[in-house]
């Protein structure tokens, strides 16, 4: 279709087809010149700053190798690298084991009441990790921790039976963290594989062992690697476990480690970045292969299109072991973090569940933060925050979509890599990356509200891309043909015809969306400044406070808050929903 | 009415090889009257009715519509397809699911430069959709819709900007074939009535022969023959003409004398001596291709008189409702005829082929 690339104005009608035309290439060029700017300026400053000694009111920065040579001549960077490695590693096929048994039981198995189970899977996406964390140390810190507590009262011994400020504490906070995603993109994986090649297998012969080895585990493969590739890739950039559990014992990993350079005095821009860079090359490296990996999955398409469901197996009575399993997972993901919440914000001080302490139930905590002074402020911040980048992203995004699957216009596959390119980025890393290219840069946004809302725009940018581009690629191109062929200026197309019919899209983008920015840490945590928290980061200041309790009432009412807007979201969704053609 | 002069399109395919889709095509279509392009897929036909629609930009040519220049490659004129005017219906119809039957058809009002009250809008999709038999599904959405009320809204909504030409791209092929047969003749009473300018692209010859005053036979991004559909079907001016259209036997023959009474020949085919006619002049010694129509191959099992007898016997039958095909083996070759249901020869008996010599075209074996 070249109606996009070349269009020649008939005489006649001039000046209109030019007002036409401009509103088309003014929004084309707007979005794009958007996208560009979002991407790559933060990218290019973080590799300037790693490569010169910080601007300070006495001193001109100056180019310098120190920050590389500091990084990587001490013998420190090797165990961090090491550290942040094993973390990501463990967290990664720990997440990985427990997601794709829970798929498999659920997709593959006779487990009862599974479609309950994948109801309520949505439910851990929605608990921030700085709150699931929190919790995690309240349930297993080795000496508040309400879990050792119970246990050496049951058996009376100083035994510390789990201490969540270690290593492997660490990776199981994270694993656990992250086995939801684990789980939903292992079932994507089951469910798209055709049943009929496993019971082609099964008619040939074969034994369930070798059906799973040889069968569905090879067929599998891409996604099995892919998401693999994406839970280690998310356990690297991941930083509330490893700044509330890893730093108080002095484990770092690099998110923490950037952290720390940032936050003493006089902080070490310079090390953060190259620290920074560092662990971007590994992250691009992990989500490079990964893009890879699943452009080549075509290869392995096992997607039929056929609505038929797979033979469940037939698990006899080890089916009541699989729904224990089921259970018991959903209580140390759900039910014990929100019941150690709900426990410790109804305390005046923090203690382990008693009869003693049972007297002492207080709605203090709530009445207290309810009155809080930022507490307002901070939620509209938040909600402000939340709303707005979704909005400018799925539209925005939409656009971009638009240009990459609609049109040959060329060049559009590097459109599309540079709207993906902030998934490379660490949360943090990028809060650092906007940072340093706003202080040097000032146009005014450092410091205000702004600075955040570009972030999130920035960071969030790939996940509208994908939302936009799913169901951009289900609209059949007539549809928009028959438009222009009814007399529809292309405005009119995209709005009264594209627009609607991604409109299932969008609002799942817009709402994913906007749930991950108001979960948002890691980016905000470089960012914020008085006037500007959200609610993420007034958690995150509570804690550093030691105001357990307070936080707890906090976090019990921000949970809450969250789960009702997914449901009504989800009302809206189904409401407004256009029907499938 | 519609003046296509030497377009030419071509395009990179994913290797970024040029493919040209469209080579030198040329045809004019009357006011008011149905032009067929038809061809297998891959031929060109689609590009060349993009081309004309304006959704696809031709590499050089001249596209009139009523005198007007849609697109002329020498006078760089190239009008955006929102601007042409054009009804057009698509394969798969794209009837816009957020919409109801109502909406899909007041869109082409609601978008277009000429602006309409709500009232006349009311009344002319209502019109509309009183033509096509929708009238009473107004408020229906449209997915609720079935594939054969989907194709009749699709034409309304082509129709409702009572446009200058009407593009048709193989609108009855995802119908079943009941419905097809159904859809074909009230297409065909409704352009009749209308009298509007219609190309139609099909690859289904039948929907060709049925529907169109005219017909471009196309092939590998060329017209190879246009013609009335009885030109085509009788007429074929080439091997593949009369290998698409229709099921044909082909036989391999050598003109041996002109006859005296009329203007066909006398041949020897692989099937032995056979009095043929002809559209050229043919000279002794010339080696032609001869196509007989299954349907003119009269079966019976007495030696009839008259030319144009052939003694074969019957190598296998297919009873197919209407009409029996019977392959007959003459020789070392196979014949194939189609016989009344009436007829009845058993497998294994010897029979006798007799061909009408007007029904025995002779046709250039270049293509």
């Amino acid at each position: 279709m070249e109606t996009v690339g070349q269009i020649r104005v008939p005489p006649v009608s001039k000046l209109a087809a030019w007002r036409r035309i401009n509103l088309q290439w003014m929004i084309v060029g707007i979005c794009v010149a958007m996208v560009a700017y979002l991407a790559l300026m933060p990218l290019g400053f973080l590799i300037w700053q790693s490569f010169f000694t910080p601007q300070t009111a006495t001193k001109a920065a100056k180019f310098t190798l120190d920050n590389y040579a500091t990084a990587y001549t001490s013998v420190e960077t090797l165990r961090l690298l090491g550290s942040s490695l094993h973390f990501a590693v463990g967290s990664a096929s720990g997440a990985f084991v427990i997601g794709t048994a829970l798929a498999w039981m659920n997709e593959r198995t006779n487990t009862p009441f599974k479609s309950v189970f994948f109801a309520l899977s949505i439910v851990p996406l929605i608990i921030p990790g700085i709150l699931f964390t929190i919790a995690w140390i309240l349930l297993g810190s080795p000496k508040i921790g309400i879990l050792n507590l119970l246990l050496q009262n049951w058996f009376s011994t100083d035994y510390v039976f789990f201490n969540v400020y270690s290593m492997w504490g660490m990776i199981w906070v994270d694993a656990l963290g992250s086995s939801p995603l684990a789980f939903l993109l292992m079932t994507a994986a089951f469910r798209s594989m055709d049943p009929s090649l496993e019971e082609s297998a099964m008619m040939s012969g074969a034994s369930i062992p070798q059906i799973a080895w040889r069968i569905t585990l090879k067929l599998t493969w891409p996604a099995i690697f892919g998401t693999l590739l994406i839970l280690f890739v998310l356990a690297l950039e991941a930083f509330e476990v490893p700044a509330l559990l890893g730093l108080p014992v002095g484990i770092q990993v690099f998110t923490s480690a950037i952290y720390q350079a940032i936050h003493q005095y006089p902080s070490k821009i310079g090390l953060a970045s190259s620290y920074a860079v560092t662990l971007l090359l590994i992250t691009t490296v992990g989500i490079y292969f990964q893009s890879r990996l699943s452009s080549q999955g075509s290869k392995y398409s096992t997607v039929t299109g056929k609505g038929f469901r797979p033979r469940a197996l037939d698990l006899g009575k080890w089916r009541y072991l699989t729904a224990a399993i089921f259970i018991v997972y959903f209580a140390l993901i759900v039910v014990l973090p929100f019941l150690v919440l709900i426990w410790s914000s109804l305390q005046k001080f923090y203690s382990v569940p008693s009869m003693a302490a049972l007297q002492n139930l207080t709605f203090d905590n709530y009445k207290f933060m309810l009155n809080y002074p930022t507490l307002a402020r901070s939620v509209g911040n938040s909600a402000m925050l939340a709303f707005g980048s979704a909005t400018i992203i799925m539209l925005v995004t939409s656009v971009i979509c638009w240009i990459v699957v609609k049109t040959k216009m060329p060049g559009r596959w590097a459109l599309d890599n540079l709207a993906s390119l902030p998934l490379v980025f660490p949360g943090l890393v990028l809060g650092l990356a906007i940072m340093v290219f706003y202080l040097n840069f000032d146009i005014g946004v450092y410091g205000t509200i702004w600075i955040l809302l570009i972030a999130y725009v920035t960071r969030f940018l790939p996940y509208g891309l994908r939302a936009n581009t799913t169901s951009m690629l289900q609209i059949h191109k007539e549809l928009e043909e028959s438009a222009a062929m009814s007399g529809a200026s292309w405005g009119s197309t995209f709005w009264r015809i594209l627009l609607p019919l991604l409109k299932p899209g969008l609002l799942a983008g817009w709402i994913y969306i906007m749930i991950v920015s108001i979960r948002e840490l890691g980016t905000s945590i470089l960012l914020y400044s008085p006037g500007t928290e959200v609610i993420s980061i007034m958690i995150w200041e509570l804690w550093e406070n030691g105001q357990y309790v307070e936080l707890s009432a906090l976090g019990v009412m921000f949970i809450i808050a969250l789960f009702v807007l997914v449901m009504v979201a989800q009302l809206v969704g189904k409401k407004y929903g256009v029907k499938e053609a | 009415m519609l003046s296509v002069k030497k377009l030419y399109t071509e395009y990179p395919n994913d290797r970024g090889e040029v493919v040209k889709a469209a080579q030198d095509i040329s045809f004019e279509v009357p006011e008011g009257k149905l032009f067929t392009l038809l061809g297998p897929s891959g031929c060109g036909k689609t590009t060349t009715l993009r081309s004309i629609a304006g959704l696809e930009r031709p590499k050089s040519g001249e596209i009139t519509v009523a005198g007007t220049a849609v697109y002329s490659s020498d006078k760089n004129i190239f009008i955006q397809p929102n601007k042409r005017n054009f009804g057009m219906v698509f394969q798969s119809y794209a009837i816009w699911p957020h919409m109801n039957v109502f909406q899909n058809t007041s869109f082409p009002l609601d978008v277009g430069s000429r602006k309409f009250s709500k009232k006349e809008i009311e009344e002319r999709v209502m019109r509309v959709l009183t033509t096509v038999g929708l009238d009473e599904f107004a408020g229906r959405e449209a997915t609720k819709m079935s594939g054969g009320q989907q194709q009749r809204l699709a034409l309304a909504r082509a129709l409702v900007m009572e446009p200058k030409l009407l593009l048709l791209d193989e609108p009855l092929s995802n119908l079943d074939a009941k419905l097809r047969e159904r859809m074909r003749f009230e297409l065909k009473r409704m352009q009749r009535e209308l009298g509007l300018t219609t190309l139609y692209v099909t690859h289904d010859q039948s929907e060709a022969l049925a529907l169109s005053h005219e017909i471009a036979v196309m092939s590998a991004g060329h017209i190879v023959q246009i013609g009335s559909p009885r030109d085509i079907y009788e007429r074929p001016s080439n091997k593949f003409v009369a290998d698409f259209v229709g099921l044909t036997n082909f036989l391999d023959a050598m003109v041996e004398a002109p006859e005296a009474n009329n203007s066909g020949y006398r041949v020897n085919s692989t099937i032995g001596q056979l009095s043929v006619t002809s559209f050229d002049r043919l000279g002794k010694g010339d080696s032609v291709l001869i196509s007989v129509r299954p349907e003119d191959v009269e079966l019976t099992e007495q030696r009839p008189d008259g030319p144009n007898v052939i003694e074969g016997k019957v190598d296998f039958k297919v009873f197919l409702g209407e009409y029996l095909d019977y392959q007959i083996k003459v020789g070392e070759h196979q014949v194939l005829a189609r016989a009344h249901t009436s007829v009845k020869v058993a497998v294994g008996t010897t029979v006798y082929l007799r061909m009408n010599p007007e029904k025995c075209i002779t046709i250039q074996n270049n293509l």
